[in-house]
């Protein structure tokens, strides 16, 4: 601390450094600097790894749960039920992870760190895609182990490891791109309870009403009409057919329309509003 | 491309004026509600020295100083880095300008080498190179025991130093230094002043914002000082001080009604007028040396005017508003803030 700065470094020249700057992020230094916050987001939940919780203990417990309690009045037995069960629990879990997404994004935006971000010559994009990133890992968690959990208790995917592997994909993009919509509401939320709160109010008639649970045919008329324009629907049946007979249907292409719609929307709401905290 | 940053004037210079200057502002506001935070704020910064922003608590020195930065956004007025406007460019400015917040933001999460490295890498800097710098800088702030320690372990001194240490990974011509001492103990304050004397010394301009008349003296080439959101006075530490005095010599009077006499008093002694505090019977004295008190007593006893109590003190920043301003920095006196409209 006594020798502070070395007296041998070079004059630092401020019109030099004024005609050597560039004037926007280029899409290649976003990207970088969007896997660099997703470093530092794997390096934060790997010293937190209570933010697994959500990801391990609900899979788990879930799948179980629910086998068990509704596996013998909607479909008679809890074997016959897994192939309708699982990928809605897959759904479920996904949508539920993603879900922390907002949370976690508000609270890290309270915190010293994000001054510094935003005074960065960075792209403002980075800050909120980088966790964004590193949730990948936690939405593949959370689909791997439902599929786990489900052939311990005896499923068996008719669409093999293929199908499977396809509907995993497919629930983790799918988690990600809706993640967009709960990051949008950690950045216009006054506190990260409150972001729980709307995302709570936002996830359970997003994966209750859908078709993740019970058969479609059960409901009464005008809540068969919502769960079957609701995207996590979508997402279930495609799930369904990839996972137990290896069929990529029209409900895929549907869920990835679903996505890429609210990402469109929902990206640069979120870039908007977090520019206007400043 | 939406996403990323867009700048609206498309290619071309970015430099418009000639001034010359490292800082040029206008007439900054700042408004939050019906609060105006910075009402109409000037400043001239030149390159290569140390500015101070001096004022108390809730003045408008840190509002000031995160628009500058881009960090909030200037509700009027314009302002201008190294020729650079702040709102039409705010990603070359960024380039320009490192901040050192009054807190210190680094991230709890990382160690102190993590966070160099990061932020290194966020600039624009390859892997290597970043580690190198992380670990030039770690040794320069004498961090590097504590370099693979949590933040979360860090002293209040230690964050500063990391903090400003990670302002300068880029090497900014211009750095933002927010209160940098407050709340540091003599000797890490004595500390953080080298560094800055240093960074000056490296080619930088630094523009600092502080609470304390002798920091800003230490430090600083020039000074604002700035209350309610509005510039008082500005000039160097050496005609703030003419104007305040390098102590104050505090009396309470016997009988208040002998205030006016007293000042006649000091007057004729020292040919400057005393400031009439709110209380009635006290004075206080602006000294350009402790040993005129003497003077001044002897003055008031050979004219008769008795005296209950006697202090010589430093000039507080209270005493350097009720000088520049007429009143204390929550003054009261109508008059004088009639003038200061």
């Amino acid at each position: 601390m006594s020798t502070m700065i070395a007296p041998a470094r070079e004059t630092v020249r401020a019109a030099d450094r004024v005609s050597a700057a560039r004037r926007h992020v280029s899409p290649g230094e976003t990207l970088s600097q969007t896997l660099t916050m997703a470093w530092r987001a794997l390096k934060k939940m790997r010293r937190n790894p209570e933010q697994f919780f959500d990801v391990t203990f609900q899979p788990v417990l879930l799948t179980a749960m629910f086998a068990y309690i509704f596996g013998g009045a909607i479909a008679g037995d809890v074997a016959s039920y897994l192939p309708l069960m699982i990928p809605g629990i897959l759904a479920q879990t996904v949508l539920t992870s993603c879900m922390a997404t907002g949370t976690q994004l508000r609270e890290d935006m309270e915190k010293g760190v994000f001054d510094r971000f935003k005074s960065f010559p960075i792209a403002r994009i980075a800050p909120l895609a980088g966790p964004m990133v590193a949730d990948l890992l936690r939405y593949t968690i959370a689909a791997t182990l439902t599929f786990c959990m489900g052939l311990l208790l005896g499923y068996r995917p008719g669409g093999g490891a293929p199908g499977v592997f396809a509907a995993i994909v497919l629930a983790i993009f799918t988690g990600w791109s809706l993640a967009w919509v709960f990051t949008w509401v950690g950045t216009i939320a006054r506190s990260a309870q409150a972001v729980q709160g709307i995302s709570m109010m936002i996830l359970f008639p997003l994966t209750f009403l859908s078709n993740a649970f019970v058969p479609v045919e059960t409901l009464p008329d005008w809540l068969a009409a919502f769960v079957k324009i609701n995207p996590v629907s979508h997402l279930v049946t495609a799930a369904r057919d990839l996972a137990n007979s290896a069929l990529v249907t029209g409900e895929v292409a549907w869920t990835v329309l679903a996505c890429l719609i609210v990402i469109t929307i929902f990206a640069p709401l979120s870039v908007h509003s977090y520019k206007r905290h400043m | 491309m939406s996403i990323t940053e867009l700048d609206r004037a498309g290619g071309g210079a970015v430099v418009s004026g000639g001034t010359g200057l490292a800082v040029h502002a206008e007439g900054l506001v700042k408004t939050f509600g019906e609060h105006r935070a910075v009402d109409g704020i000037d400043l001239d910064v030149r390159p290569g020295e140390i500015f101070g922003v001096l004022g108390p608590n809730g003045a408008g020195k840190t509002t000031t100083l995160r628009m500058l930065a881009t960090l909030l956004k200037i509700d009027a007025g314009r302002a201008e880095i190294f020729g650079v406007d702040v709102v039409g460019n705010p990603h070359v400015i960024r380039q320009l300008v490192g901040v050192t917040g009054q807190y210190a933001s680094v991230d709890e999460h990382l160690t102190a080498r993590e966070n160099l490295w990061l932020f290194g890498r966020l600039l624009g800097i390859a892997s290597p190179r970043a580690r190198r710098i992380a670990t030039e800088l770690l040794e320069q702030f004498g961090l590097e025991e504590a370099a693979n320690k949590p933040i979360a372990q860090f002293s209040g001194g230690m964050r500063r130093r990391l903090d400003l240490a990670a302002s300068l990974i880029s090497r900014p011509p211009l750095i933002f230094l927010d209160e940098p001492t407050t709340g540091l103990d003599p000797r890490t304050r004595g500390q953080m002043w080298d560094t800055i004397r240093g960074l000056v010394a490296d080619g930088c301009t630094v523009l600092l914002t502080t609470q304390y008349l002798d920091e800003a003296d230490q430090l600083a080439d020039r000074v604002a000082v700035i209350d309610l959101g509005r510039k008082v006075a500005e000039g160097t530490p050496d005609e703030l001080k003419t104007a305040v005095g390098n102590s104050t010599l505090q009396l309470l009077l016997a009988e208040p009604g002998e205030v006016p006499a007293a000042a006649e008093v000091v007057r004729r002694v020292l040919g400057s007028d005393p400031v009439l505090s709110p209380e009635r019977g006290r004075l206080n004295v602006a000294l350009d040396q402790a040993d005129l008190a003497a003077d001044v007593l002897i003055a008031l006893r050979t004219a008769g005017v008795s005296i209950t109590s006697v202090s010589v003190a430093k000039p507080s920043l209270d005493e350097v508003f009720l000088a520049l301003t007429g009143h204390g920095a929550d003054g009261d006196d109508e008059n004088s803030r009639e003038e200061n409209r």
